[in-house]
């Protein structure tokens, strides 16, 4: 979408990942815990450490995996708006970026190999990542 | 004391704490529910205020860069974005037409004045654009000032039912918050928006030949189409402009005492979900959008002449008609053409004279 509000997606995101890690790390100590308790042979409580570890480290990957995709999803939105510049007589076409000023049917100035003017036949913006269809 | 089966103290108190969670839902589900739902209207209300100031800055920043004040902008256009404009009495609606039409002038003349005010600098293509620009930036304040409005009484007086249905309707408002920001970029930038796909092919055929102005704000160009004289119509571009349709089809049929043997209607339909973008249809009927005045005074004298009135549309959503003109409304135009050549070639016999109108928002089009 826009510079700005991407901005605070990724501060959002560098906190989510913050807390992300904090948790994988407790979870992975955790683990270690409940393997020391079953070598011990504290069955019960090894039992109890080994499941909260790898849910808490389920859940923070599951998390990451999908600020991940949230991430890349607002990259991908961002599409530039592009003017067709045609020469009529020489059927020449020119694709360049929109510049303030443009609009269609606006007359430029004489093209390169003819005494034709150059006119812009087309501004639109191209969506790279369609939304994906449903098939019904 | 035992709670369960086992009999180690950890599983007594993990038993004890299930127990007490139950018991928790049970008396604060609610509670709870009403809390989740005041979170996610939070974020989207805080994501709407990003979005307003966001335009708000956007709209300040092209007044300087392109209407060189010599005082700071910023008090001006907050004014400018707490404008209101107050709809006719409707308990004897009667003549309600032109009392709004009246109302819209008003409020138009007053607006493009304020924006010459603010923006000394700029052209007429400019102060339509700018005027655009801060209409988008005006509606993403109002829809921002409501939401927190309901979201503050709901806070208030902890009801749950005025939180629930801001809930509901949240996703198509911020859809729509996001298309207004949208807007405003293209608007400030002058480019075209894919409600301007009816203008786009009105200019189309009006290129190489003279055309005149009409009130208020249109042009139109007299030219040959498929044997028949066609009056082709759109607002005056390319600054961004919708013109008054309405009283032009009206003044170009007077003109021609009511010979017209067909009326053709060139929009952006809005699509449904799952439908394809720049899809082509046809009906019956005026198709365009806005207070419904142009509609109004269309209709009026195309059932005094008894003139047939249809309407070709290109599928988008409110968001594609609003952001810079997508890639597949753009090819739409020869499609749109074809139908166009066989509506005239079926309904109409060589020699009629016929009237197109490319409906729509003319920004960033020229003609
Ligand atoms: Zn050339």
């Amino acid at each position: 979408m826009s510079k700005n509000s991407s901005d605070i997606s990724n501060k959002i995101s560098r906190y989510l990942q913050i807390i992300v890690f904090a948790v994988l790390a407790l979870s992975f100590i955790a683990l270690i815990f409940g393997v020391e308790a079953y070598l011990m042979g504290n069955g019960t409580v090894a039992i109890y450490l080994i499941l909260i570890g790898a849910l808490s480290m389920g859940l923070a990957v599951y998390v990451l995996y999908q600020s991940r995709k949230r991430v890349e999803k607002l990259k991908t939105e961002d599409t530039k708006v592009m003017t067709t510049i045609e020469c009529r007589k020489c059927k020449t076409k020119d694709l360049r970026e929109f510049e303030r000023g443009d609009f269609v049917f606006k007359e430029l100035g004489k093209c390169d190999k003819c005494e034709e003017n150059k006119i812009i036949t087309a501004i639109y913006k191209e969506i790279k990542n369609k939304e994906k269809p449903f098939t019904i | 004391m035992a709670f369960a089966p086992g009999t180690d103290i950890v599983s007594q108190i993990i038993y004890a704490a299930s127990l007490m969670l139950f018991v928790v839902f049970m008396l604060y589900g609610q509670r709870i529910q009403f809390y989740v739902m005041i979170r996610e209207v939070e974020n989207s209300l805080r994501k709407l205020k990003v979005i307003k100031e966001k335009g708000r800055k956007t709209a300040i920043e092209t007044i300087k860069e392109i209407g060189k004040p010599e005082t700071d902008p910023t008090s001006k256009v907050d004014r400018y974005l707490e404008y209101f404009t107050i709809s006719p009495q409707s308990m004897d609606p009667a003549g309600i037409v032109y009392k709004l039409d009246h109302i819209l002038d008003v409020r138009d003349n007053r607006l493009k004045d304020e924006v010459k005010l603010i923006a000394p600098a700029s052209d007429e293509v400019q102060v339509f654009n700018l005027e655009n620009t801060l209409e988008a930036a005006m509606a993403l304040n109002f829809i921002y000032r409501i939401v927190r409005h309901f979201y503050i009484q709901g806070k208030k007086t902890l009801n749950m039912y005025i939180i629930l249905q801001l809930q509901m309707i949240l996703p198509l408002v911020m859809k729509e918050a996001e298309a207004y920001a949208n807007a405003l970029e293209a608007f400030a930038f002058g480019q075209p928006i894919g409600d301007g796909v009816g203008p786009l092919i009105a200019a189309r055929l009006m290129q190489g030949y003279e055309t005149r102005r009409v009130p208020k704000d249109c042009v139109v160009a007299t030219l040959p189409f498929e044997g028949r004289t066609a009056l082709v119509l759109k607002a005056r571009g390319p600054g961004g402009n919708v013109g008054k349709p309405g009283d032009a089809v009206k003044e170009l049929i007077e003109e021609n005492k009511g010979k017209i043997a067909m009326v053709i209607m060139i929009d952006a339909g809005l699509k449904l979900e799952g439908e394809k973008v720049g899809e082509v249809a046809e009906g019956i009927g005026a198709a365009i959008g806005g207070p419904g005045v142009d509609a109004f005074k269309i209709e009026e004298v195309v059932v005094k002449y008894k003139i047939p009135l249809n309407a070709i549309i290109v599928r988008e959503d409110i968001g594609d008609a609003v952001s810079p003109m997508r890639k597949e409304i753009a090819d739409s135009v020869d499609n749109v053409l074809e139908r166009m050549r066989n509506v005239v070639n079926e309904r109409t016999k060589e020699g009629d004279k016929i009237i197109i109108v490319g409906v729509g928002n003319t920004i960033g089009v020229g003609q």
